[in-house]
């Protein structure tokens, strides 16, 4: 049988193949690092109808979440405030500031701030808060540093691999009830002693946690 | 929808033309082969080519037929492509678009965003009221349960009642005031109705149609409108109620009363034809009154007898210890018959029908003897009010009156004999005496029987004012027509079946901008505050002693009016005299109101369409019910067209054979045919205004004859056969009381075959909550009640007619019908059938994508997002309960429909190519565990109810946690009536059976069906 190809076809061979198998290795790094940064808007500040400022009101003026966040210990969502929890403050504070247009216009005319959602889980997820905040997941942990943020971005790319990082082993995030709202609580360095604590005195089941329907339903 | 269906006509395909049944080798082949088993439908033992799709293949129709001719290098290039792209594709999710978050502007105080609000307050059918609990997400209504504080409800609810928020979002309803086809507004239609009424004066003229009005106010309003117009009538017509309990009342006691059962006291009940748990206002009461005296756990317990004639298969009758199939002038005649016996004075001397026993007959006036005083005859609304009277007479002959039935002033606000009424009112019409018509609610242009020409009549009025929830067939021949609004968007009162009252709340505003007609009286009483809201307040502001805001708070909470049931009367019989029986015919036409559409003011609700009937799992159709030997005798077989003429008129239905069903009766659903309905209801089966006489649901067959063509119907009945005839398999267990007293330990009937547990699969371990669930068969009526409630529960989508047709139907819950015995008088068995968690599932391992695994809670769950759709799990799943979306059958977009609004938050919906099936309400429990975790204690027994356990009006499924040994679903399985399904198969389901138990008569053979 006649050669149809030239020697050196072999090396083009060997080099495609070296090249492809490095091909592929890239992906393997970079998806990865793509779905959980770029492409879940980590660290890219949503745009707002009104340029809320966390760092202004938890940090400075010391708000708790919960004045505005209402429902966060006792159901699913955390509720985004109503126009009228901004004017207890704000029908005395800063009155007529250009800032505040989108608020006034609500309040005046019955109508509400369309605020652009920032988390956003598919359809197929159940999330709780209530449910995480009684077992000792702090804001901060899931939502980052929002008390110094002058706007508001993600800081988790909130994919299943990284709810699962927590849900296999709460004990690594975990901590007392009584520091879930603290925003400057740093994690002990004895964590994983303090975390089993937790998890034996909240009476988390663990095997539970795993469960496809503890979120799908 | 209907080209498709023309399309799929086309085919040459069994499941798409059907076969034509030979019912005398059908019946050969049961008397021959059959006489022990217990089958499902006709195709069964005929084994059609049909059944045989149905039962080989688990999908019968694998792919959608390809809607165009693509060849196969066309094929090759687009999915090379594809690939192509689709890689491509995979490296970037596809922007979604941005969501927005919509917060208050002032938060109500009540509202916690995305935790439900439950109100308290009743739906209204037929005039009647059942308490309701509806659930309400941030202000819209996605859900009706039970009030478990509502006498009629006692927390069980019907399925017309589950189904009513799709009705209530049903874009096809009315949505603007019209005249004559031009827009107007609300204020101008009131102006127009008092003008007219201010120009008659006196009311002359003036004429006024409702349905059964039982509201207080609604009644006061109409009263005080009939004062300031004196010469003005109201006139009543609901074909759901029956005139005949108040007539034979009326004749019996003189007196407008009606009976109030007590089926809790009851030790032996009789039923003439009486659907008791399913039809007529207290149904769900009675049900559970009757269950309750008929569970039966062990040797030691107790229970009641039913003995039941009847001429269809009903519910009721599915549980009787003696059920007999007999004609309607057979009942009659056996109810004057025992009314003799037991020495009824003035009773009409019949003698025993030929078609009941002499033992049968014996054996009843026996043990009804026995139990005197604590014996129930209770007479069914389709038959005349002679027999009411009689059955009235035999409770008093038997000392049951005060005992197991007491009576009570009629809960209406003017009891009347409806039909009298109408032909009142369309005589009037007819004689030109009317110029002012208003219509509420009631659709007389479709409900009223043809013969008596309403819509000529109606064009001989000057002006009519309708208002009605839809713009259907009334209010296309009215002047002028209103929405009228649903009883979840308004305010209101209304009456239970024993008078209670319970105020009616809305949940949001109406939200196609209807009107009440508390709002409409008002006006035109001229009163100044007209707001629904207002009326009743003022009413019954009136009506209270002491602290008015107390009263409204507490009443509002509950759902019910304190003490406000109709108190008792003992009145006394009178001698009856006159009765007439109605006269024997060879063959009667017997209408009766669709068991899910009612009188067809439910067609457009695509649930009840497609929700299969009991007995005969029709969807989408009306037929005409015979019994095999009247087919035999006419010559005609399942799907065949009839032509049946009246003394009223003619129709044509498709033949539905019933085993059960008495011979020379045939039995036909109202409801269908609609012209108006809207886009779901329109032109499904056929219209029996024909055939409908005034003079009650029975009129005589002068002809019926076979007519060209065949009509395909769309029946679950052969979708999911377990193939328990192939192999006997013991699917259905079923023994009698004595039978379980003789063997209280281990009843041969309920283990027939020993089975070896495998031990090839290890167990699961478990170290909290195992959820198990128990299905009573001995109480289970086969109701639906369960199937809409998980529809409504679990956003489970209807698939047409033609996807039935391919059993593709979606319900997450089915129950099977199985019959026993011959085919004319065959025994029934209901088997409600869902996921069975099994704990060693045959699903699970041969899933390629892990989407349906077995949780720590013992809950075999299925993941929708891993779903890709191989189908494995289905082919595998021995009792055929999973579920497979062909097509887009869901609305993925909530701005597409506003019927996505009666979705529940709580479920995801799912999309086509996804697999799905019970998931035992994974998210109540969710909800109960969340809640339980935030309060650091566990899960109470009882705290999770499945939609359809909540819903179910016997209580016969009873779901909890199994590792609480006295939770109530650990003690239900102690019982030694529990039997797994297929347990040869070692699936180890975590849903098991309680054996049906009977407690036929000692003197009658238990096996002969009498």
């Amino acid at each position: 049988m006649p050669q149809h190809f030239p020697p050196n076809t072999n090396a083009f061979v060997r080099w495609a193949i070296l090249g492809g198998g490095a091909f592929v290795v890239a992906l393997l790094v970079a998806l990865p690092i793509f779905a959980r940064t770029m492409n879940n808007a980590v660290g890219v500040p949503v745009a707002q109808p009104i340029d809320f400022a966390h760092n202004l009101h938890s940090a400075q003026l010391g708000i708790d979440c919960r004045y505005c966040h209402t429902t966060v210990e006792v159901a699913a969502s955390a509720n985004v405030p109503a126009s009228e929890t901004c004017m207890t403050c704000h029908s005395q504070v800063r009155v007529g500031s250009p800032q505040l247009e989108a608020l006034w216009t609500s309040w005046e005319n019955d109508q509400a701030v369309r605020w652009n959602r920032v988390h956003d889980m598919p359809d197929y997820v159940y999330f709780n808060h209530s449910a995480h905040i009684t077992n000792g997941v702090g804001c901060s942990t899931c939502h980052g540093l929002v008390d110094q943020m002058d706007g508001i971005w993600k800081t988790e790319p909130m994919t299943m691999g990284w709810c699962m990082e927590c849900h296999r082993a709460p004990e690594r995030f975990l901590r007392p009830r009584s520091e879930v709202f603290n925003m400057a609580y740093r994690p002990p360095s004895d964590q994983l002693v303090l975390g089993s604590e937790l998890v034996a005195a909240y009476h988390i089941d663990t095997d539970v946690l795993i469960q496809c329907s503890v979120c799908h339903r | 929808m209907n080209d498709a269906h023309e399309r799929a006509t086309d085919r040459s395909d069994p499941l798409v033309q059907g076969e034509r049944l030979d019912l005398a080798s059908i019946r050969a082949r049961l008397e021959r082969e059959r006489g022990e088993g217990f089958w499902r439908s006709l195709d069964e033992i005929a084994e059609t080519h049909e059944f045989q799709e149905f039962m080989r293949k688990e999908f019968p129709r694998q792919a959608a037929p390809l809607e165009s001719s693509l060849d196969r290098r066309a094929f090759l290039k687009l999915l090379g492509a594809s690939m192509a792209l689709a890689g491509l594709a995979a490296c970037a999710r596809p922007p979604a678009p941005r969501e927005q978050i919509v917060p208050y502007v002032r938060q109500p105080e009540e509202i916690t965003p995305g935790k439900p609000l439950f109100f308290a307050t009743a739906v209204v059918e037929g005039g009647y009221a059942e308490g309701v609990l509806a659930e309400s997400h941030q202000g819209r209504p996605t859900r009706v349960e039970g009030n478990p504080d509502h006498p009629a409800s006692l927390g069980a609810i019907a399925p017309t009642v589950s189904a009513t928020v799709l009705s209530l979002y049903d874009p096809d309803r009315s949505q603007s005031v019209l005249e004559r086809g031009s827009a107007r507004t609300w204020e101008q239609y009131v102006a127009a109705l008092r003008e007219a009424l201010e120009a008659s004066s006196d009311g002359s003229g003036v004429r006024l149609l409702t349905e059964t009005i039982t509201s207080p106010t609604v009644g006061q309003q109409l009263r005080r409108l009939l004062e300031a117009y004196p010469n003005a009538r109201w006139h009543q017509w609901d074909p759901l109620r029956s005139d005949a309990p108040l007539a034979g009342a009326r004749s019996a006691y003189g007196e407008d009363l009606v009976p109030v059962y007590d089926l809790g006291a009851a030790d032996v009940v009789l039923s003439l034809d009486a659907d008791f748990t399913n039809r007529g206002p207290g149904r769900l009461r009675y049900a559970r009154d009757f269950a309750r005296r008929r569970r039966v756990r062990s040797a030691e317990d107790d229970m009641n007898r039913l003995w039941q004639v009847e001429s269809t298969p009903s519910p009721t009758g599915s549980l009787a210890d003696h059920r007999l199939p007999l004609a309607p002038a057979d009942i009659a005649a056996l109810a004057g018959y025992l009314a003799t016996e037991f020495g009824v004075a003035g009773a009409p001397s019949t003698g025993l029908p030929e078609r009941v026993p002499e033992a049968w007959a014996e054996a009843l006036i026996d043990d009804l003897r026995e139990h005197a005083g604590r014996s129930l005859v209770i007479a069914g609304l389709d038959q005349t009010p002679a027999v009411h009277a009689l059955a009235y007479a035999l409770n008093e002959a038997l000392g049951n009156a005060g005992e197991t039935v007491r009576f009570v002033a009629s809960p209406e606000a003017a009891p009347t004999v409806q039909a009298d009424d109408l032909a009142d009112l369309s005589a009037a019409m007819q004689a030109g005496d009317v110029h002012t018509l208003m219509i509420i609610g009631a659709n007389p242009a479709y409900t009223a029987p043809a013969a008596l020409r309403f819509d000529e009549a109606m064009a001989l009025v000057e002006r009519s004012f309708h208002l009605g929830q839809g713009f259907d067939e009334t209010a296309a021949l009215a002047t002028w027509h209103a929405p009228q609004a649903h009883v979840l968007e308004t305010w209101g009162d209304a009456r239970a079946f024993d008078g209670t009252v319970t105020l009616t709340q809305p949940l949001f505003s109406p939200f196609y901008g209807g009107r009440s007609e508390l709002e409409l009286f008002a006006a035109l009483l001229g009163e100044a505050r007209t707001n629904p809201y207002d009326v009743i307040r003022d009413a019954w502001r009136a009506r209270v002693e002491g602290d008015f805001d107390a009263f409204w708070q507490r009443t509002l909470y509950r759902g019910v009016v304190d003490d406000s049931a109709s108190s008792e009367r003992s009145p006394t019989l009178q001698p009856l005299s006159g009765l007439e029986l109605p006269p024997d015919a060879e063959l009667v036409l017997h209408v009766v109101p669709d068991p899910s559409l009612a009188d067809g003011r439910h067609a457009n609700n695509g649930w009840l369409q497609e929700l299969p009937r009991p007995f005969t799992k029709l969807t989408w159709d009306n037929a005409a019910i015979l019994a095999p030997a009247t087919a035999q005798a006419l010559g005609v077989s399942k799907e065949d067209r009839l032509a049946i003429t009246t003394t009223e008129g003619e129709v044509t239905l498709p033949v539905w054979v019933q085993p059960g069903q008495a011979p020379g009766v045939i039995s036909a659903w109202l409801g269908y045919g609609r012209r108006a309905a809207g886009r779901v209801g329109n032109g499904v089966g056929v219209d029996l205004a024909p055939v409908r006489s005034l003079a009650g649901p029975v009129t005589r067959v002068s002809g019926a004859t076979r007519a060209r063509g065949r009509h395909r119907l769309a029946t679950t009945q052969p979708h999911h056969n377990l193939d328990g005839t192939g192999e006997r398999r013991h699917i259905v267990r079923a023994g009698t009381l004595a039978e379980l007293r003789a063997e209280p330990d281990y009843p041969t009937f309920v283990h027939p075959v020993a089975h070896h547990e495998s031990d090839i699969f290890p167990d699961w371990p478990y170290d909290s909550y195992q959820w198990g669930m128990v299905i009573d068969m001995t109480v289970c009526t086969g109701c639906n009640a369960c199937v809409t409630a998980c529809q409504s529960e679990n956003n489970i989508p209807i698939v047409g007619k033609d996807q039935v047709l391919v059993g593709r139907e979606m319900h997450w819950i089915r129950v099977d019908a199985y019959h026993h015995g011959g085919l004319d008088d065959p025994a029934f068995y209901h088997m409600p059938m869902a996921c069975q968690h099994c704990e060693k599932a045959p699903c699970e391992p041969v899933c390629p994508v892990a989407a349906t695994v077995h949780d720590s809670e013992g809950l075999n769950v299925m993941v929708y997002n891993r779903c890709v759709g191989t189908r494995y799990c289905a082919n595998n799943c021995p009792y055929k309960v999973r579920r497979f979306n062909y097509l887009q059958y869901a609305e993925l977009s909530t701005n597409a429909s506003e019927l996505s609004l009666a979705n529940n938050p709580e479920v995801t919906v799912r999309s086509r190519g996804v697999m799905e099936k019970c998931t035992y309400c994974t998210q109540r429990i969710n909800a109960a565990r969340i809640q339980a975790g935030n309060e650091g204690r566990r899960i109470r027994d009882g705290e999770v109810v499945t939609a359809c356990q909540s819903a179910c009006p016997t209580e016969a499924i009873v779901f909890g946690d199994l590792a609480d040994e006295r939770s109530s679903v650990s003690q239900a399985k102690r019982s030694v009536l529990d039997f797994a399904l297929l347990e040869e198969l070692n699936t180890v389901p975590r849903t098991t059976y309680l054996a049906r138990v009977s407690n036929p008569h000692p003197a009658l053979d238990p096996n002969g069906g009498a």
